[in-house]
């Protein structure tokens, strides 16, 4: 029978990959410069609004996209730790995240407005 | 109990509570991609204006101007993302608050009260500014029944708005704790579960303010 977890002692220590993951966070020099670069991202994201070649042209809904996917991924690494913390929760995040975005690709396949843009 | 090397034992190794919290996202993540998806797919199928980047005018000659306001929503965006510099430095403070304080630099940045009333603050200008567009909306001509982007934008932003109102009850109990007994590396883990939700909800506005603002 297998033993019971509670009646063991070192069972409340918590485990050394744990304490890293609880302890090697960012300092906040690093956090102040996250928060520059996704100042600086947002300001592009609104220049190129304003411009109207770079609106009419390709590149612009493309180029909206993967900026906002930086600023996403940059908050959720860094001020969300998920670069630093345990691979658990980064489980826990991407993977409904990974439905969610092929729930809403079929979802706009389906209604025709993905087909749409790809026929411009 | 509350230290965070004193938690119950879990067969992960990890407290539940954080697991929790990032399950919830997890689950947050699909709500939101609903709305969105929701939004995306009414894009451009309203039948009679206000629109969101048009010009419309109706058939009794009223001319509406594109109803979004990007100058203001830029600022606002600029508001959330600072708000989450200000939960991390003030979750920074929680974890070292032990640590000696040495030069005022030391002192300002290890000082959680600051921090955290500046992310409530933060938050609750960006509350004010989606109250000034949604009443400029509605005076503008566009409510929730006007046309299928008033429904599907109003409710978009609304739930958003709806979970940053709850961020700021949640940051203000944390203060009003702070003022009370003082928070400590023993609560550190509390306020990672109350900033990693804040993040959250700032990463929800990055996407809106790309596919709802910005996307002609």
């Amino acid at each position: 029978m297998a033993e019971n977890p509670h009646s063991d002692p070192s069972a409340t220590e918590p485990k050394a990959d744990e304490h890293i993951a609880q302890h090697h966070h960012p300092d906040w020099k690093t956090y102040v410069k996250v928060g520059a670069v996704l100042t600086a991202i947002t300001i592009w994201e609104v220049w190129a609004y304003y411009i109207p070649s770079v609106v009419a042209s390709r590149i612009f809904v493309p180029m909206l996209l993967t900026l906002s996917a930086v600023k996403f991924a940059t908050v959720v690494m860094f001020y969300m730790h998920l670069k630093y913390d345990h691979r658990l929760f980064r489980v826990l995040f991407t993977g409904p995240l990974l439905i969610a975005a092929l729930t809403l690709i079929s979802l706009l396949f389906l209604f025709g407005q993905l087909v749409a843009r790809f026929g411009r | 109990m509350t230290a965070p090397a004193a938690h119950h034992y879990t067969s992960t190794g990890l407290d539940s509570r954080k697991i929790a919290i990032w399950a919830f996202i997890g689950s947050e993540c699909m709500l939101f991609v609903s709305l969105i998806s929701t939004y995306l797919i009414y894009k451009g199928r309203s039948l009679v204006g206000p629109f969101p980047h048009d010009v419309y005018t109706n058939p009794a000659g009223e001319t509406f101007n594109p109803i979004l306001n990007i100058p203001v929503t830029s600022a606002s965006t600029f508001v959330l993302l600072m708000s989450s510099l200000a939960m991390v430095l003030a979750l920074a403070a929680v974890q070292n608050k032990d640590l000696p304080k040495h030069t005022r630099g030391e002192r300002v940045l290890g000082s959680s009260k600051l921090w955290l009333w500046m992310t409530a603050l933060l938050g609750t200008t960006f509350l004010g500014f989606q109250a000034y567009e949604f009443t400029s909306f509605v005076h503008e001509g566009l409510s929730i029944r006007t046309n299928l982007f008033g429904s599907s934008f109003f409710t978009l932003t609304g739930f958003h708005g709806a979970h940053v109102t709850a961020g700021v009850i949640w940051l203000v109990t944390l203060l009003a704790i702070d003022y009370r007994r003082g928070l400590g590396p023993n609560d550190a883990l509390n306020v990672d579960i109350a900033a990693l939700y804040w993040h959250f909800v700032d990463v929800v506005w990055i996407v809106i303010f790309t596919v709802v603002y910005l996307l002609k």
